[in-house]
C-alpha cells in the first residue's frame, strides 16, 4: 500500500494526469468556442479520432512529431469544414450531423487502421520533451509538470489567449453575440455565418490537435476508438465551464487525474480490477454534472441554425 | 411577431392553395429516398476502392449472404429482434424531444440482468416464466439506468446528450466489471456468465432458426407507433417534443412526462439486451459490446421517426450487419465499414431532404 | 376614429426648406411567395425632416425597412443614395451608406454591456475600449438630453433605454438617416413624448429620420412629412407645407381617406356597442391578494385584487413587462399562486391545472400565438384541442376519436372563418390572422365563461382586428366575462367597461370607461401620479 504514496508513484500520477488532460483540454476549449457561437458540436469525438489517425500517420511516415501535429490539425480542420458547411451554411440539424460525423469518422479511422496497421501495430518512439528551466528541478512536482511535450505548453497558453480573446476583442463580442442573439449581430453589420464558421473551424483544428497528441505522445500508437470518449468529455467540460476557458482547464485536470489514476492503479498492482478503475473518470463526470449541471448556462441560440429574417 | 405574415393574409383571402398533383409529386418520396441511397453507395464504393476492395463484390456478397441465402436470411431476421426494440425505444424518446443516446449502456445492463436471472431460475420455474421474468428484469434494469439522466433533465434542465453518453461509458465498464467479478461462470475458461441451455431460450419460429424475439420486436415497434399516433399519451409526448413553451401553455406536466419517456425508452433498450441474451446468446461474455444503438440511431432518423418506416430501415441494417460480418471473414472488410456506410447514408439523405425543401420553396414563389 | 392630436409644435414652422433627398426609392418592388409586399414605391427622404411612414399592419412598412436596412433586396427598382444608385445587400452596406435602423424589437445582445453593444460591429482589430467610447458618447448624448449607463448589462435596461442605446449606436456610426420602426409600441405616454422630442432634436441637427407607425396621432404629432402605405403601395403623401397649412381635422380626414377603404373606414361603429353590465349578481371572477415572486422578465405581483362580472369587459392597461403576462398565466393555471386566491363563480381554483380550469370555463388566449399558442407542425384540427388532450368525447379510453375531432374542427373553422386549405394543414402555414382565429376558436369554444385575452390583436391587419374585436364584444354580450390585456389604449377604450392600470406588478387604479378624461386619467396612473 505504501507503494501508492511513493515519490515515484505520485510523480508518475501527476505526469500522467497532465498528459491525459491535454486532449480533454483541447477538446473542451474547441467545443467551448463552437458553443459560444451557438453551434452544438456532437461530432467532436469523430474529429478527434480523425486527428488522431492523421496525426499518427503523419508522424509515422515522416518520423517527425511536428509533421504529425500538423497533419492532425489538418484532419480536424477538414472535419470542421464539413460540419461548418452542413450546419452553419446549410442549416442542418446539428445533432443529427454531429452523430453522423462521429459515427462516420469512427468507422473510417477503424477501417483505415485495419487496412494499414492491423498487422504491424506500429509504435512511435517516446515524444520529445521540453523542460522548463528551474521549475523542473522542484522535487516530485517538477518533472511531473514541467517536462512535457510543447503541445502541453501550447494548450495552457491557449487558455490564456482565449480568455483574452473572449473578453477583450471584437471577435470575442462577435462570438458571444452569435450565440446569444445572432440577429443582433447581423443587424450590427457582422456576418453571422462567417463568425460561426470560424468558430467551428477552430474547434476542428483543436480537436484534431488533441487527437494527434493523444495518439502520438500519449499513447505512441493508434488503435480504433482510441479517444474512448475524450471528445464527449470535452463537451461536458465546455458545458460546465460557463464560457470560461480557465474552468475548462480545471475540469480537464480533474478528469485527467482520474484517467491517470486508472493507469497508475493498474501499474501499482492493486487488486482493484481494471473495469472498476475505468469507471472512476466517468463517475467523476456524473458527480460534477449532478453538482454543477443546473448552473451551466448555455447560449440562448445554441443549436438553432441562423436564418436572416426568421422569427 | 412579424408583420410580414399580415401581408400573407391578403393572399389567403384570395384563394386557398391549390394542390397540383404532378407526376413529380408522386415520385418525390421515392426520389428523395433512393437517389441519395445510390449516391451513398457510390461514395462508399470509392472508399472501398481506396482500400483495395472491389465494391461490387462486397455489395453483392453482403446482399447474397444477408438476404438471399436461407441461413443468412434467418440470421438477419433474428438480428432484427434487438434492433427493433432499440428502434422502438429511440422513437419514443426522439419524438418527445429527448436525446436518449445512452441506449447502448441500457442495452448491456439489461442483457446482464437477463443473463444472470435466466440460468438461475432455469429448472426452478416453468420455461415461459423464466423468459418473461428475465426480459422484464432487463427492461427494469435499463429503466433504472436512465433514472439519473432523466432526473437531471426533468428537474435541473441538464442536457441529456451529455449525461446519457456518460452513463453509457459507465454502464459498459460496470457491466464488464460485474461479469468478470461477480457473475463469472466458474465452469468455463472464457470470462462469461452462466449459460442458459439452448432449449430454454426463446423458442424458434416454426421450422426456422429465427428467434421469436423478432416477433417481440415487431410488436413493440408497432405498439409504439400506434401509441404515438393514436393515443392521448402519445400526443402529449409529441407536444412536449415539439414545443416546450406550448406544452407548458397547454398545461402538460412536462417533468413527469420526461421521466416517463426516459423510463419507457430505456426499458425498451434494456429489453433489447435481454431478448438478445435469452433469444440468441444464452450468456453474456465479458468485453462484449455490439454497439447496436449507435447503428440504430441513424436508422430511426432516416425513418423520420415513423415506426413502419423504421421496420424497413432496420431490416436493411440487419442485412448489412449479417452480410457485413460474413464479408469481414471472407473479404477482409471489417465491420467498421458498416458504420461508415450508415453515416454516409444518413448524411446524403439529409442533404437530399434539404435540396427537396429548397425546391418546394422555389415552386411556391 | 378617435384621434387626439396634441397642439401643433411651434418649432415646425421654423423648419428649413427641404434639401435634396439623402435616400430615395424609385419604383422599388419586392415580392414574396404569393404576395407583393412592396409595389413600385417612390419615396424621397430629406435631411432635417421627420418622415412618417404610416400604414396599418400588412401595408408593407416592414418590408421597406428591411430593404433600407440591407436585410432584403428589392426585386425591381433602385435605391438611391445622394442621387446615385446603391446596392444594400447586407446590413453592413446599409451602415456604410449611413443608414441606421432601430427595429421594433430590441437588437441589443442582452448578455453584453451597453459599451460592448455600442461597439459591436466596429473594425475587428479595434479593442472595445470604454474610455475613448465614453468621450464620444458624451458628445452625442449631451445635446440630445439623454444619458446612458455604459457599464450596465443590456438586459437590465428598460425598453425605452434600450431604444436610446440603439439610437446612440446609429449616431456613433455617423448615420445620416435614422429609421425608427414602431418604436412607440413599448413605451408609456410620457416615454412617447420624450421620443418625439428626441426626434425633433435629431432632425434639427440635420439628420433625416424615418418614423414608422400605424398610429395616426403620433404621425400627426411628430411628423413633418407623411407617406401613407396601403397593401404594398404608396397611396398618398403629405408634404411639410401642406402639413402646416391644413387644419387638423381636415388633415386627419385626408389621412384616413388614404389609409382605409370604404369598408374599413370608421368601422369603430361596426364593433357592436357595449351592453351595460348587470352588477347586481355575484362577480364571476374574484381575485384577492394574489402574489407571485419576480421572474427575470417581470416584477413581483403584490397583493393584486381584480373582479369581473358576467358580460363585463375589464381592460388591463400598462407597459409590457409589468407583470400582466404573469397575471394571465396565474389565472390560467400555468403558474402556481404564492398567496391569495382566485375564485370562478364561487369555486376556488387553487390547485386546478390548465385543463381543469378550461373545463370550468376559464380560458387564456396568449399573446404569443406562434411561440406557445399553437404547434406549428401540427394540423389545424389538433390545435383546437391541445388543452384538452385525453378528455372525452374526443378521446375514449385514451384513444383519439379522429372523426369527432375532425367534425368539431370543421365546425370551428367555419364558425370562426379560418381560411385554411384543409383542417389537416399544419397551422404554422396559415397567415397570422388565421392562426389567431384558430386560437380564438379554441378559447371561445363551448363552455367558456371567463376569457383572458393577452394582446389579442397585436400584429394583425385592420380587417382581422375588427373581426376579433367583434367576436369579443359578441362574447361579452352572451354573458362571458372578458379580461383584456393590451398596450393599445385605443383598443381598451373601444372595448372595455372598466380599465385597470398595472404598474410594477400592482394594480394602481381602475378607471371606469366613461367620460372624456379617461385617457388622461390612465396616463396619469401609468406615470405614477395617483389622483
Amino acid at each position: 500500500m505504501n507503494v501508492l504514496f511513493s515519490e515515484l508513484f505520485l510523480g508518475a500520477l501527476l505526469f500522467g494526469a497532465v498528459t491525459a488532460a491535454v486532449p480533454l483540454l483541447l477538446a473542451g476549449l474547441g467545443e467551448q468556442i463552437s458553443e459560444k457561437a451557438g453551434v452544438l458540436n456532437i461530432g467532436i469525438e469523430g474529429m478527434m479520432l480523425l486527428g488522431a489517425y492523421t496525426g499518427f500517420l503523419g508522424a509515422y511516415q515522416s518520423g517527425s512529431l511536428w509533421v504529425g501535429f500538423a497533419c492532425g490539425m489538418a484532419g480536424g480542420l477538414i472535419a470542421g469544414l464539413f460540419m461548418a458547411l452542413m450546419c452553419v451554411r446549410l442549416g442542418f440539424n446539428q445533432i443529427v450531423v454531429g452523430i453522423g460525423i462521429t459515427l462516420g469518422l469512427e468507422g473510417l479511422t477503424a477501417l483505415l487502421h485495419h487496412f494499414q496497421f492491423s498487422r504491424s501495430y506500429p509504435r512511435l518512439p517516446a515524444a520529445e520533451v521540453w523542460e522548463v528551466p528551474l521549475f523542473v528541478n522542484i522535487p516530485i512536482v517538477g518533472p511531473a509538470l514541467f517536462a512535457h511535450n510543447p503541445v502541453v505548453y501550447f494548450a495552457i497558453a491557449l487558455v490564456m489567449v482565449l480568455s483574452l480573446l473572449y473578453r477583450r476583442s471584437q471577435f470575442g463580442l462577435w462570438l458571444q453575440s452569435a450565440g446569444d442573439k445572432p440577429e443582433a449581430l447581423d443587424v450590427a453589420g457582422i456576418d453571422v455565418y462567417r463568425t460561426r464558421t470560424i468558430a467551428v473551424l477552430i474547434t476542428g483544428t483543436l480537436a484534431g490537435l488533441g487527437g494527434a497528441y493523444l495518439a502520438t505522445v500519449g499513447a505512441g500508437l493508434f488503435i480504433p476508438f482510441i479517444t474512448n470518449g475524450a471528445g464527449f468529455l470535452g463537451i461536458v467540460l465546455a458545458m460546465l465551464a460557463r464560457g470560461n476557458p480557465s474552468w475548462v482547464l480545471g475540469g480537464a485536470l480533474i478528469f485527467g487525474l482520474c484517467l491517470s489514476l486508472t493507469t497508475a492503479l493498474q501499474v501499482a498492482g492493486t487488486n482493484v480490477p481494471t473495469d472498476v478503475i475505468q469507471m472512476i473518470p466517468f463517475l467523476a463526470v456524473m458527480l460534477m454534472l449532478i453538482a454543477f449541471g443546473r448552473r451551466s448556462s448555455l447560449p440562448r441560440a445554441l443549436g438553432i441554425p441562423y436564418e436572416r429574417g426568421s422569427r | 411577431m412579424s408583420s410580414v405574415d399580415t401581408e400573407l393574409d391578403r393572399v389567403s383571402r384570395v384563394s386557398p392553395v391549390k394542390a397540383n398533383l404532378t407526376l413529380m409529386d408522386m415520385c418525390r418520396p421515392l426520389l428523395t429516398t433512393f437517389v441519395p441511397l445510390l449516391v451513398a453507395l457510390l461514395i462508399a464504393s470509392l472508399i472501398l476502392l481506396a482500400v483495395g476492395v472491389d465494391p461490387l463484390a462486397y455489395y453483392s456478397y453482403v446482399v447474397e449472404r444477408g438476404l438471399f441465402s436461407p441461413s443468412g436470411l434467418q440470421q438477419t431476421l433474428t438480428r432484427m429482434a434487438p434492433l427493433l426494440l432499440l428502434a422502438a425505444g429511440l422513437i419514443i424518446a426522439f419524438r418527445a424531444g429527448i436525446w436518449n443516446l445512452g441506449v447502448d449502456g441500457q442495452f448491456l445492463l439489461g442483457a446482464l440482468a437477463a443473463a444472470v436471472l435466466a440460468p438461475a431460475l432455469h429448472g426452478v420455474l416453468p420455461g415461459w416464466m423464466v423468459l418473461t421474468l428475465s426480459i422484464m428484469l432487463g427492461a427494469l434494469t435499463g429503466a433504472l439506468w436512465s433514472l439519473l439522466p432523466a432526473y437531471l433533465r426533468a428537474y435541473q434542465q441538464v442536457n441529456e446528450i451529455v449525461t446519457t453518453l456518460m452513463m453509457t461509458f459507465l454502464g459498459l465498464s460496470l457491466g464488464n466489471a460485474l461479469v468478470k467479478l461477480v457473475f463469472l461462470d466458474p465452469a468455463t475458461t472464457v470470462p462469461q456468465t452462466a449459460t442458459l441451455p439452448v432449449d430454454a431460450r426463446l423458442p424458434r419460429l416454426f421450422e426456422t432458426t429465427v428467434s421469436s424475439g423478432v416477433l417481440i420486436g415487431l410488436v413493440a415497434i408497432v405498439v409504439v407507433h400506434l401509441v404515438m399516433q393514436r393515443t392521448a399519451f402519445g400526443l402529449r409526448l409529441r407536444v412536449v417534443g415539439s414545443n416546450a413553451a406550448a406544452a407548458r401553455h397547454a398545461g402538460l406536466p412536462s417533468r413527469k412526462l420526461t421521466m416517463i419517456v426516459f423510463a419507457l425508452s430505456a426499458a425498451l433498450a434494456g429489453m433489447a439486451g435481454a431478448v438478445d441474451i435469452v433469444g440468441v446468446h444464452g450468456n453474456l461474455r465479458a468485453d462484449w459490446n455490439p454497439a447496436f444503438g449507435l447503428l440504430v440511431i441513424p436508422m430511426v432518423f432516416l425513418a423520420r421517426l415513423n415506426g413502419f418506416a423504421a421496420i424497413v430501415f432496420v431490416l436493411l441494417l440487419s442485412i448489412l450487419s449479417i452480410g457485413g460480418e460474413s464479408a469481414a471473414r471472407r473479404l477482409g472488410v471489417p465491420s467498421s465499414f458498416t458504420l461508415v456506410l450508415v453515416a454516409i447514408v444518413l448524411l446524403t439523405l439529409a442533404v437530399a431532404e434539404h435540396v427537396d425543401q429548397r425546391w418546394r420553396r422555389q415552386r411556391l414563389s | 376614429m378617435n384621434v387626439s392630436i396634441p397642439a401643433a409644435d411651434p418649432e415646425v414652422s421654423r423648419l428649413p426648406a427641404a434639401q435634396a433627398p439623402v435616400v430615395s426609392l424609385r419604383g422599388v418592388t419586392k415580392r414574396f411567395p404569393g404576395v407583393v409586399a412592396s409595389d413600385t414605391i417612390d419615396l424621397d427622404i430629406h435631411p432635417g425632416e421627420v418622415h412618417v411612414l404610416l400604414g396599418e399592419n400588412g401595408a408593407g412598412k416592414s418590408t421597406l425597412i428591411s430593404m433600407l436596412a440591407g436585410l432584403v433586396q428589392p426585386d425591381e427598382g433602385e435605391i438611391l443614395l445622394d442621387g446615385e444608385p446603391v446596392s444594400l445587400s447586407s446590413p453592413k452596406d446599409a451602415i456604410n451608406a449611413g443608414i441606421g435602423t432601430v427595429f421594433q424589437h430590441s437588437m441589443l445582445v442582452p448578455t453584453l454591456s451597453v459599451t460592448e453593444n455600442l461597439l459591436l460591429g466596429d473594425r475587428w482589430w479595434r479593442r472595445p475600449d470604454r474610455a475613448s467610447l465614453a468621450t464620444r458618447v458624451a458628445a452625442i448624448v449631451e445635446p440630445l438630453g439623454i444619458s446612458l449607463r455604459l457599464d450596465a448589462p443590456a438586459a437590465d435596461l428598460s425598453l425605452g433605454e434600450q431604444q436610446q442605446v440603439e439610437i446612440v449606436r446609429a449616431l456613433l456610426r455617423d448615420s445620416r438617416l435614422l429609421i425608427l420602426d414602431e418604436s412607440t409600441s413599448m413605451l408609456s405616454p410620457s416615454g412617447i413624448e420624450e421620443l418625439g422630442a428626441l426626434m425633433r432634436r435629431l432632425v434639427s441637427r440635420g439628420l433625416a429620420v424615418v418614423f414608422i407607425s400605424h398610429k395616426l396621432n403620433e404621425a400627426a404629432a411628430f411628423g413633418d412629412r407623411i407617406s401613407i402605405l396601403r397593401l404594398g403601395r404608396k397611396v398618398g403623401s403629405i408634404g411639410p407645407e401642406r402639413f402646416r397649412a391644413l387644419e387638423q381635422d381636415v388633415l386627419v380626414a385626408e389621412i384616413i381617406e388614404h389609409m382605409f377603404d370604404d369598408q374599413e373606414r370608421g368601422t369603430d361603429a361596426s364593433v357592436a356597442k357595449r351592453l351595460p353590465v348587470d352588477l347586481s349578481g355575484e362577480p364571476l371572477l374574484v381575485v384577492r391578494d394574489v402574489s407571485l415572486s419576480a421572474t427575470d422578465t417581470s416584477p413581483a405581483l403584490r397583493k393584486l385584487d381584480l373582479d369581473a362580472w358576467p358580460g363585463e369587459i375589464v381592460g388591463i392597461a400598462g407597459i409590457d413587462g409589468n407583470g400582466q403576462k404573469q397575471l394571465a398565466e396565474l389565472l390560467a393555471g400555468q403558474r402556481a399562486l404564492e398567496g391569495g386566491s382566485i375564485h370562478l363563480a364561487g369555486q376556488r381554483l387553487d390547485g386546478l391545472n390548465v385543463g381543469e380550469r378550461c373545463e370550468l370555463g376559464l380560458r387564456y388566449l396568449t399573446d404569443d400565438r406562434l411561440g406557445e399558442g399553437t404547434l406549428g407542425e401540427f394540423p389545424v384540427s389538433l390545435n383546437f384541442f391541445i388543452k384538452q388532450i385525453g378528455s372525452s368525447p374526443y378521446w375514449q379510453h385514451g384513444f383519439v376519436r379522429g372523426s369527432d375531432i375532425d367534425a368539431e374542427a370543421r365546425r370551428l373553422v367555419k364558425e370562426f372563418d379560418v381560411r385554411t386549405p384543409s383542417i389537416r394543414t399544419p397551422v404554422g402555414r396559415l397567415s397570422g390572422g388565421n392562426i389567431q382565429k384558430v386560437v380564438l376558436g379554441r378559447e371561445l369554444a363551448e363552455g367558456a365563461r371567463l376569457v383572458v385575452f393577452n394582446k389579442p390583436t397585436y400584429g394583425l391587419d385592420v380587417k382581422n382586428i375588427r373581426t376579433i374585436q367583434r367576436r369579443m364584444m359578441d362574447a361579452a354580450a352572451s354573458g362571458i366575462g372578458l379580461i383584456v390585456i393590451s398596450t393599445e389604449l385605443d383598443e381598451l377604450l373601444l372595448l372595455c367597461h372598466r380599465i385597470a392600470v398595472m404598474v410594477d406588478g400592482a394594480i394602481v387604479g381602475t378607471v371606469s370607461n366613461t367620460g372624456e378624461s379617461v385617457r388622461h386619467d390612465i396616463g396619469r396612473l401609468m406615470a405614477g401620479v395617483t389622483s
